[in-house]
């Protein structure tokens, strides 16, 4: 009888993951992936928002399409809600009611599928921001900018074509306009628009086109492209915020095993519950108030998701002028709806480039620049947002006016001087306050920070002590140099004054016993050569 | 001389006046005349129009109420005859009771003050003083009247919400939340409306609303409408909170201020925590 060979549970994953790796051979490449570091800082965290959105997106879409029909064939609808009970609609309609009122989940899952669609756009542009403003996209990192502004064009277009879908009143509405933004392009425009929904609008034909772009051809695309910005991301490795240690040839911060992956999960959980409590508390496009789609059926506050209101904002406050060149007819929804979008997205598009033929700077950048210090790209930021925001209020002036006893006609005047007033403002007084921030760093270094101490000369007058922040030349001045990073303003960053805490709603640190408080430099890890984590094998 | 008989009855009193026969005759006939001219006096007030048919005029007991709550609250702006004040307010002649008991009892008459569109405000009259004015409105210059009854009886809410849709949905907004019109006006929204008072509004088409009157929607398509319309007011909101079923712009609201701030905290708590 021969022995049994003992089994060592111990030893399982040992052996399981010498096994793969004596097939695959990934041992040496995955130590590098799990050891590479990441930055942290909480700004670096919102592009994960999207991505998460996103794999929400592909969960709860997945689930929409196992109940939804794209067929635009006329049906009696028989389902529970009543007062659409007996009316003539398509089955595209039809099963969108189904899945909101006959199907278990439907309805949280079609509002967690909304809503997530929002979150993925809203946090795009957050994320957007904060590469703008921080100058992220700067050398090398140009492409990855590029990338970012198509994925926020062709979510635009995924979003506007899912919410079309039901083909319930509004969003028929909505296709309706996008019918007649294509119509407006002079020349092509008629054949486009005909060849699109293969025929005069609406069609049997649209609604499954839609379809299909949304569910195969359009995911992919935004899926193949987000594979490449975050492979762009490893590549080229994170930008980081200057500091001690820290530098253009370095990254400072936490492994990606196991300190980077529990955050990312737990970040995707808490991504996950937010989508689904919103799905859960807040109903989003009831489709059985809008009935079904009828060109004779236009309601009143009929506007597009929020990522489009910009565009509806245009088309809005824009003046009805009607030209005629070589014989074809311009209408202003050409100039509005096809030339403003195509510029907007165009300029931030080629925005990186811009900007270094202007400052003629060609250099590599792996740190960033606080907004401060770079006050007319900050300023230019700021009057970008100004006028994208006159445009998305203009996209429901008609609920500011109703909802505020606002005069429709004032709103919409409103829309067009602010639009051209409101953004040269913004930009002169966020350039100010840019000065002003920078002035104030200056200050801190070369007086060092206020103490609060009051102290009465000998001669009767009175002045503010100073803590310098370091040693002082022979006139008590700091000589200390701006590092690009945040100066310390108060005592207790100094250590004075009790402990400072860290953490966000509760103190990760108790004040330490002498009172002396914590050391204030970022918690910096051995700082791993940037050249090392390429060339390692 | 004819002796009178001293016990006929009709003699006694003239003869108690010490007055002669010929006398009588001659009273006879002046009471004839004064009958007469009475009875044509009469029939001409009756019938002809003018200041003292209305003055003097048979106004039911409640019209008489509403008049004088007329001439305390509405004669300023509406004048002494409803006959309107140039630049105050219009003539209420043929306006009938259906736009009255619309305008009083949703508290839009009397107005504040003169701007773009009366507003819905809490009634100054009770109902029954506002069909007291109505029906003086109605006996003075007649119209369209709002009928008696359960004004949603029968209504069929899936052919109601098809009505709706294709004719008020265009300024009230597919959920009746309201709509912006031009120059500060607007369609105000449906959810504290009466029965009585969408029927009046369909009926008389009060500020920038169209009529629709029988013709154009029957009594029973109003009853659909109005079906639907409070199907609406009561409906809770399948999907969780509505926020104010006002589409998309409310829904860009949640996402930023529910959405994003909460997750843009979730990234400093996470950040944080090393």
């Amino acid at each position: 009888m021969s022995t049994r060979r003992r089994f060592n549970p111990r030893q399982l994953p040992a052996n399981a993951a010498g096994a793969i790796d004596d097939r695959f051979q990934v041992a040496s490449p995955l130590r590098n992936v799990l050891n590479k570091v990441f930055p942290d800082h909480w700004s670096f965290l919102l592009g994960e928002i999207a991505l998460f959105s996103f794999i929400v997106l592909l969960l709860t879409g997945t689930f929409l399409t196992l109940f939804f029909d794209p067929s635009m064939e006329e049906v009696t609808y028989n389902g529970s809600y009543t007062p659409l009970q007996g009316v003539e609609m398509s089955r595209a309609y039809a099963s969108s009611l189904d899945i909101s009122f006959d199907v278990r989940g439907g309805l949280i899952m079609r509002q967690m599928h909304h809503w997530a669609a929002l979150l993925f756009m809203a946090s795009l542009i957050v994320h957007m921001f904060r590469v703008f403003f921080t100058g992220a996209f700067r050398k090398p990192r140009e492409l990855n900018w590029v990338i970012g502004i198509t994925l926020f064009a062709l979510g635009l277009f995924e979003g506007l074509f899912g919410y079309s879908l039901p083909d319930d009143g509004l969003s028929g509405t909505g296709m309706r306009v996008t019918f007649a933004l294509i119509q407006s392009i002079p020349i092509i425009g008629s054949w486009l628009a005909i060849s699109l929904a293969g025929g005069e609008f609406p069609g049997t034909l649209l609604i499954p086109r839609l379809y299909i772009a949304h569910v195969l051809l359009i995911p992919g695309l935004i899926l193949a492209l987000i594979a490449v910005h975050v492979g762009l991301v490893f590549k080229q490795k994170h930008t980081q915020w200057p500091g001690p240690g820290r530098t253009e040839h370095n990254v400072v911060g936490y492994r990606m095993f196991p300190n980077y992956v529990s955050k990312q999960i737990s970040f995707f959980m808490i991504v996950f519950a937010v989508t689904a409590l919103l799905g859960g508390l807040f109903q989003i496009n009831p489709i059985w108030l809008f009935g079904p789609y009828n060109p004779a059926v236009v309601s009143a506050a009929s506007q597009p998701d929020w990522y489009a209101m910009f565009l509806d904002g245009l088309v809005r406050i824009f003046p009805a002028w009607e030209t005629r060149f070589l014989g074809y007819t311009i209408s202003p929804l050409f100039w509005a709806g096809i030339v403003g979008m195509g510029l907007i997205i165009t300029l931030a598009a080629i925005y990186p480039f811009l900007e270094a033929r202007f400052t003629k700077d060609k250099a590599h950048h792996n740190l960033l620049e606080r907004p401060r210090d770079n006050p007319n790209r900050t300023a230019l930021g700021a009057m970008a947002i100004t006028f994208y925001m006159v445009l998305l209020l203009s996209g429901v002036n008609d609920v500011i006016a109703e909802r505020f006893n606002i005069s429709l006609n004032a709103m919409t005047w409103a829309g067009r001087i602010g639009l051209l007033l409101l953004p040269p403002l913004a930009y002169y007084i966020t350039h100010r306050i840019c000065l002003g921030l920078q002035q104030h760093d200056r200050e801190v270094l070369v007086h060092g920070v206020e103490t609060g101490i009051i102290r009465r000369l000998p001669d009767g007058r009175f002045e503010e002590v100073h803590q310098p922040l370091g040693p002082v030349d022979e006139h008590g001045h700091g000589q200390l140099e701006y590092a690009g990073w945040a100066v310390p303003k108060k005592m207790n960053r100094l250590g004075a004054l009790g402990a400072a805490v860290k953490g966000f709603f509760v103190p990760i640190e108790g004040p330490t016993p002498d009172g002396k408080g914590a050391p204030q430099a970022e918690q910096v890890e051995a700082g791993q050569k940037r050249e090392e984590v390429t060339t390692g094998r | 001389m004819t002796v009178v008989p001293p016990d006929r009855p009709r003699g006694r009193f003239v003869r108690w006046l010490g007055v002669t026969a010929r006398t009588r005759r001659r009273l006879g006939k002046a009471a004839r005349l004064v009958a007469a001219l009475a009875l044509v006096g009469g029939i001409y007030t009756a019938f002809a129009p003018g200041i003292e048919a209305q003055e003097t005029g048979d106004l039911s007991a409640a019209a008489q109420a509403g008049r004088e709550l007329y001439e305390n609250s509405c004669v300023t702006c509406h004048g002494e005859n409803a006959q309107g004040v140039p630049d105050r307010g219009p003539s209420l002649i043929g306006v009938g009771a259906a736009a009255v008991e619309f305008q009083v009892t949703s508290g839009r008459m009397p107005m504040a003050r003169q701007e773009a569109q009366a507003e819905r405000k809490p009634p100054m009259f009770t109902d029954e003083e506002a069909r007291q004015i109505a029906a003086y409105i109605q006996e003075l210059g007649g119209g369209p009247v709002i009928p008696e009854g359960d004004l949603a009886a029968g209504g069929d809410l899936a052919e109601g919400g098809q009505l709706f849709r294709l004719n008020c949905a265009q300024c009230h907004q597919y959920a009746g939340s309201g709509g912006a019109l031009s120059s500060g006006a607007y369609a105000p929204d449906l959810y504290e409306a009466t029965q009585r008072q969408i029927y009046g509004a369909m009926l008389s088409g009060p500020q920038n609303m169209p009529v629709f009157s029988d013709s154009q929607l029957s009594p029973q398509d109003k009853a659909d409408i109005i079906a639907y319309i409070q199907f609406m007011q009561n409906e809770q909101d399948p999907g969780g909170w509505g926020i104010g079923r006002l589409g998309p712009s409310t829904e860009a609201l949640v996402i930023f201020l529910v959405g994003m701030v909460s997750l843009v905290f979730a990234t400093l708590w996470i950040a944080g925590k090393s």
